[in-house]
């Protein structure tokens, strides 16, 4: 997998990493009934960050992503996003989602929408931009990723690589300030995989924050500041992508790297 | 020799397919005869469909249009054909299609039962043909339920205003008072404001401007309502009404808040558990005996509300099967773009929920407007009352089957006009989903 990538090189030195937080994490915890999920989690997020968040299915690399925009609620600790925390007040919580981006597995496009009507309607809903100057937007951002002549077609019409892009330029529309991805590739076919990966190489050489799930490790070594490793609801561990995958400390990362990596 | 090595030497023209497989003779060939079986079945059901037909061809074409009585019809009947045997005697529509079409409604306003029936037409045309109508229509639409009962009832024009202001009361309210309060209690205080305007301050108001600027039209009294009107005004009242109300029912079973889910359910759940006749029972005699002496609860009105609740019942069910077949994903991603609930439910969930729910509410709506024949049960004339109330006179006695084909064909219009439509809808939506 890692392949997939290597023929775009990225210059390391433009991505910036400023002292500002845009995400703090403290002694969080979550329970689905009596099963803890997540367990003790600590995480601060710089703003311009490239965090890679691994580890094996079922260990709640999802659950902490999405309880950052609350589509998750957590029950016990705190999470500040943009100097905002989420508690159960629902203005906050919507206004936290509309300045933090997601990008699904299955892209959740709304397929009774055309291409733009997916982009412009959140610009147009919830932040009240004219409907012009929402679809100017939107076709800007349709071009960076690739994909204008879309445009007027719906998303049961485009393969699955262009619907995850569209999904990347539908929540980029809404000017989003951290960006969260959960497994975006993971659905794709590997010449669909680059298409995207591609995109969010982009985005972080403009200095997105972004927190990615993924299993492409590649993009792990190429982009990531950061890598995450998790097992069992906790962070097990977390370095700078040489050290984690040439020197991994622990015993499960060990393990997980050498599963994933193979041979 | 051997034949693994071929070259084409010369390439072939396009050719006819051969005459058996195309046209009509290819057709019949493998839709009615492709199988011995196959053909016996179409020669045995041809053979019935021809049996039916000469009989109820005669029976409906060689038939009496003009005559007094019944027994004048069959006199007709034997002079010209020489037996009454399978010959209609439509005269009776002839003479009663007007009370079977209007009820007791006063013959001189018949025309304002007709430019109500327009003016419905009109204010449909915007919710169900989008996008060919002109956009102004929807103003039409949004003043169509204060004057359809106007136009049905008459009286003062103050009326259908003072009910429009309670609306207005509710939207202007909410829309001013959100920005101070927030929006719960700006729609509550707006409701509660509104409620006091009707129940108490409008009914003074309208006397004195009535008597004022006295500009009206004269009145209609419900037991003059009856015919096939009053099906189409129940239908079109329930099913008009029960599509929202079963909308908010649908969402509120699934809602997080335990006593609107409750109350929700238990709505839901009793309503469908009881035979509609008993709710219309209960409409024409029991609310007599709960409401303080002297009120005038009109009895249409009270039917309107049980036929109502009960079909929005339904529809609370078939919505929420709609609202199931959505994947999650939709719901994670209108809340991860921000949008709010009503947002989220306005422009993500309800337009494919709806969608896919589709022959589910034209089924339900079907059924509500076949159901309002139910109301002669309880002494309304409408056009089944109608038809008993014609044969109960010494000049129809004995008549049944011309009444009866005449109502079928009076619903079968309407109810057909539906569902050919809810098919044209779902093709409409179709385009998202195709690849
Ligand atoms: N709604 C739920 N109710 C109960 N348990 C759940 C729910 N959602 C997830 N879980 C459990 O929580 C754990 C973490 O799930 P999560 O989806 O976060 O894993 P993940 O790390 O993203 O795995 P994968 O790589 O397979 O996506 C799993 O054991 C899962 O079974
Ligand atoms: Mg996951």
């Amino acid at each position: 997998m890692s392949d997939l990538i290597s023929d775009r090189n990225i210059d390391r030195s433009k991505l910036q990493v400023s002292d500002e937080v845009a995400i703090q994490i403290t002694n969080m915890n979550k329970w689905y009934g009596q099963f803890h999920v997540l367990r003790d989690i600590n995480l601060t997020v710089n703003r311009g960050e490239r965090i890679v968040i691994a580890g094996p299915s079922g260990s709640g690399k999802s659950t902490m992503i999405r309880c950052i925009n609350r589509l998750e609620e957590h029950q016990q600790g705190q999470i500040i996003v943009d100097g905002t925390e989420l508690t159960s007040d629902l203005k906050n919580i919507d206004k936290i989602r509309s300045e933090v981006g997601m990008c699904f597995q299955h892209f959740n496009l709304f397929p009774h929408l055309t291409i733009l009507e997916n982009c412009t309607l959140a610009p147009i809903w919830v932040r009240k931009t004219p409907k012009k100057e929402a679809i100017e937007t939107a076709m800007h951002f349709l071009e960076k990723v690739k994909i204008p002549d879309q445009a007027h077609k719906y998303p049961g019409q485009l393969s699955g690589g262009q619907q995850q892009r569209v999904a990347i330029a539908r929540s980029l529309c809404m000017k989003p300030r951290i960006m969260l991805f959960d497994e975006p590739t993971s659905a794709l076919d590997p010449e669909m995989i680059k298409e995207v990966l591609d995109t969010m190489i982009e985005l972080a050489e403009e200095g997105m924050t972004m927190l990615c799930v993924t299993h492409e490790m590649g993009f792990a070594r190429q982009v990531a500041n950061r890598v995450i490793f998790m097992a069992d609801g906790q962070i097990v561990e977390q370095n700078e992508p040489e050290e984690f995958f040439n020197n991994p400390k622990s015993e499960r990362t060990q393990q997980f790297l050498s599963q994933i990596l193979g041979h | 020799m051997s034949d693994t090595s071929y070259v084409r030497t010369e390439m072939l023209e396009q050719r006819e397919p051969p005459a058996s497989t195309v046209g009509v003779i290819g057709w019949a060939r493998a839709n009615l005869f492709s199988s011995a079986l196959n053909s016996v079945l179409t020669l045995v059901a041809l053979g019935f469909v021809a049996y039916i037909l000469s009989a109820l061809i005669p029976w409906t074409f060689q038939s009496v249009w003009n005559a007094e009585s019944l027994s004048e019809c069959r006199e007709i009947m034997i002079a010209t054909w020489g037996s009454t045997h399978g010959h209609a005697c439509w005269a009776v529509i002839n003479d009663r299609w007007l009370q079977m079409l209007y009820g007791f409604y006063p013959s001189h306003l018949y025309w304002r039962v007709n430019l109500a029936l327009v003016l419905t037409l009109a204010a449909l045309a915007p919710v169900l043909f989008s996008e060919k109508s002109p956009r102004q229509m929807i103003y039409l639409t949004l003043a169509y339920p204060f004057i359809m009962p106007w136009l049905m009832w008459g009286g003062s024009i103050w009326n259908p205003i003072s009910a429009a202001v309670g609306f207005a009361i509710v939207f202007f309210g909410t829309r001013h008072l959100t920005a101070m309060t927030g929006s719960l209690i700006a729609i509550i205080a707006s409701v509660i404001a509104a409620l006091l305007w009707w129940m108490a301050i409008s009914a003074p108001v309208v006397a004195g401007l009535s008597s004022v600027i006295p500009i009206g039209i004269e009145t209609v009294q419900s037991r003059e309502f009856g015919g096939f009107m009053l099906a189409l005004l129940l239908g079109i009242v329930a099913i008009g009404v029960s599509l929202p109300i079963g909308i908010l029912l649908a969402l509120g079973r699934q809602s997080d808040l335990m006593i609107v889910k409750a109350i929700c359910v238990g709505f839901i759940e009793f309503i469908r558990g009881v035979p509609l006749i008993t709710l219309l029972f209960v409409a024409s005699l029991l609310l007599n005996v709960f409401l303080p002496p002297g009120t005038n609860f009109d009895i249409i009105l009270r039917v309107m509300i049980m036929m109502t609740l009960f079909s929005a019942a339904y529809m609370a069910e078939v919505i929420r099967g709609g609202l199931a077949a959505l994947p999650k994903g939709q719901y994670e991603g209108a809340d991860s773009l921000g949008l709010n609930y009503w947002q989220a439910q306005r422009l993500i969930i309800m337009p494919q929920a709806l969608k896919i729910s589709i022959p589910g509410i034209v089924s339900t709506f079907i059924g509500i407007f076949k159901d309002t024949t139910l109301v002669s049960i309880i002494g309304l004339l409408d056009v089944i009352g109608f038809s008993t109330a014609i044969r109960a006179d010494a000049n129809w006695n004995g008549i049944y089957w011309e009444l009866f084909a005449f109502i079928a064909v009076l619903f079968f219009v309407v109810c057909f006009s539906m569902s050919r439509y809810s098919m044209y809808l779902e093709r409409k939506l179709q385009t998202g989903h195709k690849r």
